[in-house]
């Protein structure tokens, strides 16, 4: 398959990069991973005139954390160098258990964080993950930079809020205030589909008590969902069964999902359900028990890492978490 | 090295973008004339003539196509020719020397890692890279980095073994860490023309 004529430039700044998405309009596109874009004009079902390819724009591949704690992910950082990276690990534990969710190990090799999220597919995985967390986008056009919060950036399907002459530079994940937990799960028939089912949620607690918190779904709507009235539930409290049960329950009654090919709705909702049960009793498999999380026992059974299922809750599909 | 496209009639052929890219294929330095929407798996079959990098499912999904770009596996379907520019690739053509099997190619031929032989060539790029960056994977290792690369025939339990098998050779072979000498020492550089 060949995608349609375009032209093709490769700027090495982003000034240049813009003048040229300036020159574009609405007919220009950037590609940095391409791993979505690509296939999409493959198939035809984008034909852009103009392709804008940012790889050979220097600086852009980092992910770094600022002196006070927030997290910022370069246009150009690939979802392998997040897999890999012990920033994510020692400080950021959704991120660090999502990124070895995100597709393939090879196209991690390629596909960055800040395309996935601005290629707004309904079911990107960290679409959840930065909602989940609250991060926003920075993006810089003609007339200087601006900042979007992830709420507001995804529009609609394949929707983002960029102006056609704006790139999005940057993710940032800001700064937690308390002890950071959390995690994302993923349900998926086999590496490198689309989620099922997946789950983000992000937390921040003090002294026990949750602070912050933030959960998002992913495959049950027709957007990322962010189940704000599951995570304020939490908010004020401790983890509790009672507690958790409770978030679990309005989780899974914020999803909106469809029967379809990878599961009938009703076992999408009960999933939902599941996932946040299960993130939020690691370390607490006691509560877990109680909330009714038929992994908990295990604990922590869903971090293997080897993508094995264990038949029970996920028997449409394979479970992978890092 | 020609890449023939259909004559349109309706598209004068001075209409159509041409990029001159250099790179670096198996050793040998490149220069090709692409269009920009040449797929980096089309340069390599018929650009080059390398048809030991498969095309699968052409949709990002099968990895027949995986390549090592700069040494890291990318599908060579979803990538443009383009952006090869300045940039190494390698294929399952550079994975011999001139008469010996590379220990991986031995090593599926050992634990028969192979029945139809389609996604091997892309196995074998992807455990490459692997076995570069980690010399001694366990099994489950090895089956995580190959889980973008679908094999239909196999059921994956040969080519594990056969990955597993190439690790035991590469570490017990002589100095460790040395690079496998290039397939041909190139002097000139040769001209591809494509598009």
């Amino acid at each position: 398959m060949y995608p349609s004529r375009f032209r093709y430039e490769a700027p090495r700044s982003i000034g240049e990069a813009i003048s040229l998405l300036s020159e574009g309009g609405d007919e220009a596109k950037v590609l940095a991973g391409g791993q979505s874009l690509v296939p999409l004009m493959k198939l035809r079902f984008a034909s852009p005139e103009l392709i804008v390819d940012i790889n050979n724009i220097p600086g852009l591949d980092y992910h770094r954390e600022d002196p006070d704690g927030t997290i910022r992910i370069g246009a150009l950082c690939r979802h392998a160098d997040l897999e890999r990276s012990a920033l994510l690990t020692s400080r950021q534990p959704l991120m660090a258990s999502a990124a070895p969710l995100i597709a393939d190990p090879i196209v991690r090799n390629r596909g960055t964080l800040v395309g996935s999220l601005c290629h707004a597919d309904p079911q990107g995985d960290w679409a959840s993950v930065v909602t989940a967390l609250s991060g926003h986008l920075v993006a810089r056009g003609p007339g200087g930079r601006r900042t979007i919060p992830m709420t507001d950036f995804v529009t609609g399907p394949f929707q983002n809020a960029l102006a056609p002459d704006e790139l999005a530079v940057e993710a940032v994940i800001p700064a937690p205030k308390g002890t950071l937990a959390g995690g994302y799960l993923k349900l998926e028939r086999r590496v490198g589909d689309f989620a099922t089912v997946g789950v983000a949620v992000a937390l921040e607690t003090s002294d026990g008590t949750v602070t912050r918190a933030g959960i998002a779904l992913t495959g049950v709507g027709g957007s990322t969902i962010s189940a704000t009235e599951a995570a304020e539930e939490l908010v004020g409290q401790p983890l509790t069964a009672q507690t958790i049960a409770q978030a679990a329950d309005l989780a899974a009654a914020a999803a909106r999902p469809r029967t379809d090919h990878r599961g009938s709705a009703e076992y999408k909702r009960h999933m939902v359900r599941t996932f946040v049960v299960r993130i939020l009793s690691r370390g607490d498999g006691e509560a877990a028990a109680a909330a009714g999380g038929n992994r908990a026992a295990n604990g922590d059974a869903a971090g293997s890492g080897d993508g094995a299922s264990d038949g029970s809750d996920a028997s449409g599909g394979t479970e992978r978490a890092a | 090295m020609t890449i023939v496209y259909e004559d349109r009639g309706d598209e004068a052929t001075s209409d159509v973008p041409v990029n001159r890219i250099r790179f670096t294929i198996n050793g040998q330095k490149k220069i090709a004339e692409v269009e920009p929407r040449l797929l980096l798996s089309h340069l390599i079959r018929r650009g080059l003539g390398l048809t030991g990098t498969h095309m699968g499912c052409d949709t990002t999904n099968c990895g027949a196509c995986t390549v090592l770009l700069d040494g890291r596996p990318v599908k060579s379907c979803t990538m443009l020719a383009v952006q090869a520019d300045g940039h190494s690739i390698e294929t399952v053509e550079g994975l011999s020397g001139q008469s010996e099997l590379h220990p991986l190619q031995e090593g599926f031929k050992q634990e028969h890692g192979l029945q139809c032989g389609f996604c091997t060539p892309g196995v074998m790029m992807a455990a490459k890279a692997l076995l570069a960056a980690n010399p001694s994977p366990t099994e489950d290792e090895v089956r995580w980095a190959l889980s973008g690369n679908l094999c239909r025939c196999t059921g994956y339990q040969n080519i594990v073994k056969s990955v597993l098998w190439a690790a035991d050779k590469l570490r017990s072979s002589e100095p460790p860490a040395s690079e496998p000498p290039a397939s041909e020492p190139s002097g000139a550089e040769s001209r591809a023309s494509a598009g």
